[in-house]
């Protein structure tokens, strides 16, 4: 029934922060559903992902993340009317920042999963980890001392197009 | 120091299967803080509960992590049990080993030690958690029901019977939905209009009950105990108030045939009309987009002719408020057209099977109005082309249903009954038809439902055929139907007057979008989903509003019915309090950090932060901070990832704790 299991020379350390409404629920839903996925993420809850402060991706990286998901609801379902759309705003522009300072984008991945898709879940988190695996270990950021930056208001072409790239 | 105690469930063997629970609660007991650790086979069960209340007594613990199922299942579970035993329920957290790691790893050893680190996470979390007040707020008690079917009048009803107030909202311009379409009900033959339209009329006689019809919800604003609801009254061009339905600028309407919607477009209309004759309330509408005084100025026969002078074309929509304690969704559903495409379909409606192009192919719903005694023939079943009584008839099941390729794998539930009731009304009115009917299998649970499906066959003579049908084409005046009868191994193909098709039900047309107002969670299909599968089967996850009806999966009348009382007394139970404690996820200010640029202020989706001056002694202003209203604060927590300088915080979910949690991986 099961393909063999592969073991690997490496297992990423994933960190996911997901909304309570939309992901952890889907989250849920894979487990009741029984579905099978790399045991590599590790599910930190919020309220919203519009509480999740870019600090928190950079502080995974610094703790030794090799990759770190964060996902919530669909734009247009968020639970606080728009949080997500905030958090959307706000990892437009953290994106550009840490593509600057040389962080390989592959590594952060930015995902909407509903509370009702279950198999999304499990093909994000897979693939996520699939991707992490090949690129190896990520050391850079432990070394990175935390600095806070924040944006403001800002709104140019750059960013409409890192909207469009997430 | 911290005293923690973790208790990691078995959960029967769902957890112990794949986690070596021992090794958990052995490892994490050597985590610093950790003062206790066990493992119990069921947690959530009365012993369960009475171990951690034990322990937390003799060990005299200070905060509690249980590893067990997801929060969303027994995190209130174990706080209430932590508050029994004299902690603050906030102190207590779930680690979630089960959903997030029993259920979908295969491999023990990696997901023993996922879940130690998990649980690792939680101890770190619960390290820095804090006393959190319960906060208190007042309840309205006033409901609002969302559609004016049978789900909505039933759970209006129930509510206004309790004394509370209702204001029942309905998109058309009549109350009672598709059940008010239906000519007879399954399984007594009980015609609908007699058992639904008492219904109707009570709930506009109804002294607790304000019924807006042809109104749609524009906004919804608050939480729990505290909404504010917009509603659109779109312009009935008809003042309500003075009208007394007697039907004459229906008579002299110049405009005459314009399709019926309630008729399945068969019987025609005026562009001044009541969709039927039984509506509630009897107050016409104008069809703007059909009435020549408003396509080019001229007529306006409908207002001489009103006595009471009831026709106003001045009417525009207007916005109202109502501020509610609770909300039932109970908007039903919408049959698959022929022409849609739902999510995930690789085809377009259902073409091949002629529908829209050969006119006596028709829907399950067409049919009710043929066979309805207030129906466009009067009950007659008559074929639409050429009005002459069909003679052979043939049936389609699960048109839709069940069909992964067009992106619905549901079961309809009521289609198999439905169509075993169709047969038995045409044998009852075509005494020498034959009727057909082509299905991949009979699906009869419920109440007398198979002795219902029984008898169409034993008694009326429907000839059923397990099989789908392949193909059908127009020859002549007849349908030719060509299928296979799977059964006996052999193909069919049957000469018919009449093609009735099983179409599958689907929520109604913008059920994302009004899910979108309410703030709900919706399933792939857009059916409303309950916050939980079996215990929780009538509430949303969002706290104070309730599902009843079609809108959260198909379902039949009884279902309906039943889940709409069940919406209400959910309401009711919530309108036994005149105060309700809320979880005291709120945002506070750090007053002294805060330097008053009101970002938090500028993202706040609930309008919760407000200016507040300080002032010293004498009264000169030192500065203004932000002030979160904690009535009005969802708990979303944008403005604390906002705040530049730090000064907003979550309870709950504060930074210490998110970071914490991060360093503990």
């Amino acid at each position: 029934m099961h393909p063999e299991k592969q073991k690997h020379a490496f297992e990423p350390k994933i960190i996911a922060f997901v909304c309570t409404w939309c992901t952890y629920a889907g989250a849920d839903l894979a487990g009741t559903s029984r579905m099978q996925y790399p045991s590599n993420v590790r599910v930190l809850k919020f309220p919203c992902t519009g509480r999740i402060d870019p600090v928190f991706i950079l502080k995974a990286f610094q703790q030794g993340a090799d990759g770190v998901l964060v996902s919530g609801c669909h734009p247009g379902d968020c639970h606080y009317i728009a949080g997500n759309f905030h958090a959307r705003r706000r990892f437009a522009a953290f994106r550009k920042l840490l593509e600057f300072v040389g962080v390989d984008l592959n590594r952060l991945q930015f995902s909407w999963v509903s509370a009702a898709e279950g198999g999304k879940w499990v093909e994000v988190v897979t693939d996520l980890t699939e991707k992490v695996r090949a690129m190896g270990l990520m050391t850079e950021f432990k070394e990175l001392a935390l600095e806070e930056q924040w944006s403001g208001t800002i709104d140019t072409p750059e960013l409409k197009e890192a909207y469009d790239q997430i | 120091m911290s005293r923690i105690g973790v208790f990691i469930c078995h959960c029967g063997e769902n957890i112990s299967r794949t986690v070596d629970v021992e090794r958990v609660a052995r490892e994490v007991g050597q985590l610093p803080g950790v003062a206790f650790s066990t493992d119990y086979k069921y947690m959530c069960s009365d012993p369960g509960q009475n171990l951690l209340k034990k322990a937390i007594q003799e060990q005299k613990l200070s905060h509690v992590v249980v590893a067990a199922c997801s929060p969303r299942m027994h995190e209130r579970t174990f706080r209430k049990a932590v508050e029994a035993a004299g902690l603050n329920p906030f102190l207590c957290e779930m680690a979630n080993i089960r959903e997030h790691c029993s259920w979908v790893h295969e491999d023990k050893e990696e997901a023993t030690v996922k879940a130690v680190e998990i649980v690792g996470m939680m101890v770190e979390r619960v390290k820095k958690n804090r006393v959190l007040p319960t906060i208190t707020v007042p309840v309205t008690k006033r409901a609002l029901v969302i559609g004016g079917g049978i789900a909505g009048i039933q759970a209006a009803l129930d509510i206004a019977d309790c004394g509370h107030e209702v204001i029942l909202v309905e998109r058309e311009p009549s109350i009672g939905g598709h059940m008010a379409q239906l000519s007879e009900t399954f399984p007594t033959l009980d015609c609908s209009q007699c058992i639904m339209t008492p219904k109707m009329v009570d709930v506009a006689n109804h002294p607790k009950i304000k019924l807006y019809t042809w109104s749609e919800i524009e906004r919804v604003e608050g939480y729990i105990g505290n909404f504010q609801v917009t509603i659109k009254r779109k312009a009935r061009s008809v003042d309500e108030d003075k009208c007394t339905g007697c039907g004459v600028c229906m008579e002299k309407c110049p405009v005459r045939k314009i399709p019926n919607k309630f008729d399945c477009n068969l019987g025609m209309r005026p562009a001044i009309y009541v969709p039927f004759p039984q509506a509630v309330p009897n107050t016409p509408v104008i069809d703007r987009e059909n009435c020549i005084k408003f396509k080019t100025g001229k007529c306006g026969l409908c207002q001489k002719v009103c006595g009471p002078g009831a026709v106003d074309y001045e009417q525009e929509d207007i916005l109202i408020v109502e501020a509610v304690g609770a909300i039932v969704v109970a908007t039903g559903f919408d049959l698959y057209t022929i022409d849609e495409k739902p999510k995930g379909s690789l085809i377009k409606g259902y073409g091949e099977f002629g529908h829209g192009k050969i006119p006596d192919v028709v829907d399950g719903m067409t049919f009710e109005r043929l066979a309805s005694a207030s129906g466009p023939t009067g009950g007659k079943i008559l074929r639409p082309s050429d009005g002459k009584e069909p003679k052979q008839i043939v049936f389609i099941q699960c048109i839709g249903s069940r069909a992964r390729e067009k992106g619905i794998s549901y079961c309809s539930k009521v289609c198999c009954m439905y169509t075993a009731k169709h047969t038995m009304l045409y044998h009852h009115k075509v005494h020498d038809g034959q009727a057909y009917v082509f299905f991949m299998d009979a699906r009869t649970p419920g109440k007398s439902y198979d002795e219902f499906w029984r008898r169409s066959i034993e008694e009326e003579e429907a000839v059923y055929i397990r099989g789908m049908v392949s193909r059908l084409y127009q020859k002549g005046d007849k349908i030719v139907v060509m299928g296979s009868d799977i059964a006996v191994g052999v193909q069919v193909e049957i000469e018919a007057d009449m093609v009735v098709l099983a179409t599958a039900i689907q929520p109604q047309k913008g059920a994302d979008t009004l899910a979108q107002k309410l703030g709900i969670s919706y399933d792939k299909y857009n059916f409303y989903s309950e916050a939980h599968a079996k215990l929780r089967p009538v509430e949303c996850a969002t706290a104070g509003i309730y599902l009843a009806g079609a809108c959260q999966g198909p379902k039949d009348i009884p279902d309906t019915v039943s889940q709409a009382s069940a919406a209400a007394a959910k309401v009711m139970t919530l309108f036994s309090k005149d105060k309700l404690e809320r979880e005291p996820i709120v945002a506070r200010v750090k007053e002294a950090g805060c330097v008053g640029c009101f970002y938090c202020k500028k993202v706040c989706p609930y309008g919760a932060v407000e200016e507040k001056e300080i002032r010293d002694r004498q009264g000169n202003l030192i500065k203004v901070v932000a002030y979160v209203n904690p009535g009005v604060c969802g708990g979303c927590g944008t403005c604390q990832a906002t705040c530049p300088s730090k000064s907003v915080e979550l309870d709950g979910y504060t930074d210490e704790q998110i970071v914490a949690m991060i360093e503990s991986l």
